[in-house]
């Protein structure tokens, strides 16, 4: 009898395993996000660092494709390489040689750019910290159940990355500014790739949950270029971003492709360096995260049954047009160049005006206004 | 009592797989609309764009969602009775125009119009909540700041005015941005860094680098071109970034705000491939409140972009005499903009009235003329509202095919050039040549330089001469810039005797910056904007003074208060000026040796006072020496005497 209970109840826990096993599984791969927002940012200057840009906007590319929009994506490119004058080919950013891919597109919106890429202007974008006048389109406006990606590329050394070669950022600061981001619930789950050299010292200091890194060289590795294009006559792409672009094709919204995947892409035989990654601080398993978690924005929709009354279509409010209205003032054009009001103009302000430096006139008598010259450089002005 | 006992699990089991079911089956009923869910969302957005999709969308629904059926059908029922009632008169309008000019290098010069007219009102408190043609972040920009006019441009290249004439719309190259605000705007510099910030978000562009050091308020120069009574240039703001680089993410906003954006009309030729392929780029934005009627009682306001190209013969045109719409633009044209009231194609041919110059194909027998820039032009139309202008292969493709290249071009009257003069890295001089063509007629010019305050003006030096005489100014003001806080601002009203150049040149000393304000790549130079010159310039024609009469768009930009004179603006080349840069290297480099002169000072210091010195056995033999090598190396200390 014994056998028997311990074989029914045996049975019956098949049954409901095989029964769950597929919501479950559904569940397990769900993730706790509700959008996704990229930030994409090029250090790197000068024409010789085309492959910078061109990997930046490799990744805009694939991420684009995959959903999110442009209002999701803060792209910071330090310099302008595709109107560029020593660009054979204008407005066009190529990956492949032969020139087979443009990776500018006709579509691409660029946030921050030239000058405006640095180490502060990346951090403020980050933390959130910008002043109030900084428009939408250059604010990453996440909430905690925002999953971030963020991809730098450039110049790199052992803990810090160039920026424009005049600064840098170190892997403290970085590390600093994504626990702000953690303080201030800036983010669900963070993924960070970065293509430099010795990639793998900028993820090292990381110390907030939810972060997930990984890096196209450890340290005291270069990365390497992959193919210069004899045209253009510069190296087009970074051997890791160029693989991981290829990846990144095969990847569609429905994909179930997972981070385990990632990790596999451009090894040492292909990149020369070894890639690296680190999931220490990441809470899910890296197997069960979905590449369209980061990459995509495949949302999540929860199905309601009410009902809403749609109420009536609301009537423009016409003005009627006073018609006991005829004092309405005539309107004139403004003349472009009214030559003696010009010159009689500074007639008024010479005589009110107790600074004489600041405006003079001609009236054909140089007595009749005392020009006096500026006695230092930079002097005041009337007040 | 055994059969009992073999029935009870039987009966477990069956109720335990029973109550397993019941609870998967809800559980499947759950899953099943999710996945649904996100096919219904690509309907449900398709639904918001066209009102035509509705009752598709219903249908879609309809499947989806067996349980509201009754509830969808309702639904419908109520929106149909709101479709048929009569829409309200719209009150905006759209037009689009392209004007094609074949210049006598060989180039090729297309210029894009496209307005909206818009009549309604911004100011006094409205709240204008429904856009139809003009574009909402634009309108909302004006209500926000209360800007009165807005003119904004990116260019690329610079317009050469003697190979390629007058531009029809001239712009300085780089980012130009001048704004007249309304006088109810209490801090005008608080007002203006605003709208800068919001307009970079909006063109993609850096913007936000317009600030205190490179903003001027003319005094003289940039009235308002739309209507209005109050002039006080308190009002007025003026800045240049001709560093500015223009590029596809500069023109994808920009052709987001044409209300068939760049899916129909003339603007599906707007392929940035092509269009930044060429010596000349100009793209603009215009607001300003414009008369309604010939009585100008009520004003609206009109949205114009515009879009300057000049492609050159041996880039795009691959050094052959023969331009169509598909060389330049790799598109023709299939359709106008089904919103557009009108939609022209203008061809040049005041040069080519027997057609010895140039072949124009498909022939078209509608002729327009009008006065532009002080000369009455031909033109052929094309017409793109009518559907016969597509011919049988439904499709546009204009060909303009060279047969002689003989023939002047008309030598424009005004004409500007600006230089840097003088050697080193300290001092320099600015020159600035203005030639008037003119035969016998002199015309007065007003000239607006604008130069940071990192170059220190001499102004005592300043000298205008015409023809080796001194030509007095009428007019000057001079605003002397004040370190990092504004820049250097000269207006002056200059006439230009007939035929001749006018030279101004005044002294400059360049000043050192602070390390920290030089830019990563200090070596290229520092740019000083382009010098303005607006004048009157005496036509060969009498210019139309009718305001509202039907004008193409190219005509009616600059408005014309008299016959004799139409407007002009010139811009001169911006200038390239190295400052004395500093070694950047310096600092690392100084550290190293210091680093090494203290180390080795310290270093023999301390060796000098603590080391003690020790007798030693005067020198042995050679052999014994030897010997004592080999020991050192073998490592055993001492030596053998």
């Amino acid at each position: 009898m014994k056998t028997h209970v311990l074989f029914n109840l045996f049975a019956t826990f098949l049954l409901a395993d095989g029964l769950n096993i597929e919501d479950s599984a559904g569940q397990f791969f769900s993730s706790g996000h509700t959008n996704n927002w990229a930030v994409l940012v090029c250090t790197s200057r000068f024409w010789f660092n085309y492959r910078h840009v061109a990997n930046t906007l490799s990744v805009y590319r694939s991420v684009k494709r995959l959903g999110i929009p442009d209002s999701h994506i803060v792209l910071m490119l330090a310099d302008d390489m595709a109107c560029n004058h020593r660009n054979p080919k204008p407005a066009t950013v190529f990956s492949h040689k032969n020139m087979e891919l443009n990776v500018y597109g006709d579509d691409v919106e660029v946030d921050y750019r030239g000058y405006e890429v640095t180490v502060e202007n990346f951090l403020r974008v980050l933390t959130g910290r910008l002043p109030p006048s900084t428009p939408r389109s250059k604010r990453l406006l996440s909430d905690d159940r925002s999953n971030i990606l963020i991809y730098l590329t450039g110049h790199g050394g052992n803990g810090f990355l160039k920026f424009q070669d005049s600064e840098e950022i170190s892997n403290v600061e970085l590390a600093d500014a994504f626990e702000q981001m953690w303080q201030k619930r800036r983010y669900n789950e963070l993924l960070f790739i970065i293509d430099t050299c010795q990639g793998a010292s900028m993820y090292e200091r990381f110390y907030s949950p939810n972060l997930m890194a990984l890096a196209s060289s450890q340290v005291g590795e270069d990365s390497l270029s992959h193919q210069p294009d004899l045209a253009i006559g510069v190296h087009l792409m970074d051997r890791y971003t160029f693989y991981l672009l290829e990846f990144l094709e095969d990847i569609h919204p429905a994909s179930k492709a997972n981070m385990n995947d990632l990790f596999k892409v451009c090894p040492k035989s292909q990149c020369v360096s070894t890639p690296g990654h680190r999931t220490d601080l990441f809470l899910r398993d890296p197997g069960s995260v979905l590449i369209t978690d980061f990459f995509g924005s495949v949302r999540k929709v929860e199905i309601t049954t009410e009902a809403i009354d749609l109420t009536d279509p609301i009537k423009e409010v016409e003005e009627r047009p006073a018609n006991g209205d005829v004092h309405k003032e005539m309107h004139s054009y403004v003349d472009q160049l009214p030559v003696s009001e010009i010159i009689h103009q500074n007639g008024k302000l010479c005589a009110t005006s107790t600074n004489k430096m600041s405006l003079c006139c001609f009236h054909g008598d140089v007595s009749e206004c005392e020009m006096q010259l500026p006695r230092g450089l930079g002097v005041e002005g009337p007040p | 009592m055994a059969a009992h006992r073999c029935c009870f699990p039987v009966w477990l089991f069956i109720l335990c797989s029973f109550s397993l079911f019941i609870i998967a089956g809800s559980q499947e009923t759950t899953v099943a609309p999710e996945q649904h869910a996100s096919v219904l969302d690509n309907p449900q957005t398709a639904a918001e764009t066209a009102e035509q999709t509705a009752g598709e969308s219903g249908g879609v629904e309809e499947r989806r969602w067996e349980g509201t059926e009754v509830r969808d059908a309702a639904a419908q029922k109520q929106a149909e009775p709101a479709v048929l009632q009569p829409t309200p008169q719209p009150k905006d309008d759209f037009q689009e125009e392209l004007v094609v000019r074949p210049l006598h290098s060989g180039d090729i010069y297309a210029s894009f119009q496209f307005r909206t007219l818009w009549e309604t009102d911004f100011m006094r408190g409205n709240k204008v909540s429904h856009y139809r043609l003009f574009p909402k972040s634009l309108g909302q920009v004006i209500s926000k700041f209360s800007v009165r006019e807005l003119h904004i441009s990116f260019t690329q290249g610079y317009w050469r005015t003697m190979q390629w004439g007058q531009p029809y719309l001239p712009s300085p190259p780089g980012a130009e941005l001048w704004v007249w605000f309304q006088d109810s705007v209490t801090d005008v510099d608080a007002t203006w860094k605003e709208l800068t910030n919001v307009l970079s978000g909006i063109f993609c562009a850096s913007l936000n680098f317009i600030d205190s050091t490179n903003t001027v308020q003319p005094s003289a120069s940039f009235k308002p071109l739309g209507i209005g009574n109050v002039t006080d240039h308190r009002f007025l703001r003026y800045a240049t970034l001709p560093r500015e680089i223009v590029c596809t993410e500069n023109l994808t906003p920009w052709k987001k705000l044409l209300p068939c954006g760049s899916k129909a009309g003339l603007a599906v030729l707007l392929k940035s491939e092509k269009l930044f392929h060429s010596s000349f780029h100009s793209q603009a934005v215009h607001i300003r409140p414009v008369c309604q009627d010939w009585q100008c009682k009520t004003t609206s306001w009109e949205l114009r972009q515009t879009l300057n190209v000049v492609f050159d013969l041996h880039n795009s045109g691959q050094g052959k005499r023969e331009w169509s719409l598909f060389k330049m633009f790799s598109r023709t044209l299939t359709e106008a903009c089904p919103l557009a009231s009108s939609s022209k194609i203008y061809i040049d041919i005041t040069d080519n009235p027997e057609g010895e110059q140039f072949e124009l194909s498909p022939a078209t027998s509608l002729l327009s003329q009008a006065m532009v820039l002080g000369d009455r032009r031909t033109f052929s139309v094309y017409d793109l509202t009518q559907q016969d202008t597509f011919g049988s292969v439904r499709s546009l493709n204009l060909l303009i095919r060279w047969k002689s290249t003989e023939g002047d071009m008309l030598r424009p009257l005004l004409h500007a050039e600006r230089y840097v003069a003088g050697y080193g890295l300290q001092t320099g001089e600015i020159h600035t040549l203005m030639y008037n063509h003119h035969p016998y007629r002199s015309f007065p010019v007003l000239l607006l330089d604008s130069v940071p305050w990192y170059l220190r003006l001499y102004i005592h030096t300043l000298t205008v001469t015409s023809k080796g005489k001194d030509n007095k100014p009428s007019y000057i003001h001079y605003q002397p810039s004040k370190d990092r806080v504004r820049p250097h601002l000269l207006e002056m009203l200059v006439q230009l005797p007939p035929n001749s150049v006018t030279e101004v040149t005044v002294q400059f000393e360049r000043a050192l910056l602070k390390w920290t304000e030089y830019t990563p790549d200090p070596n290229h130079g520092f740019y000083v904007g382009s010098s303005v010159i607006s004048s009157l310039v005496p036509s060969t024609v009498a210019m139309d003074t009718n305001s509202t009469r039907e004008r193409p768009l190219f005509s009616s930009f600059f408005p014309c208060k008299e016959e004799s004179s139409y407007f002009v603006r010139v811009y001169t080349e911006p200038l390239l000026v190295n400052l004395p840069t500093p070694d950047f290297s310096m600092p690392y480099n100084v550290i190293c040796l210091t680093c090494t002169v203290v180390a080795v000072g310290y270093g023999s210091l301390y060796n000098l006072l603590t080391r003690s010195f020790q007798i030693e056995e005067p020198s042995p033999g050679l052999a014994k020496r030897i010997a004592n090598v080999i020991r050192k190396m073998r490592g055993f200390p001492g030596t053998m005497g």
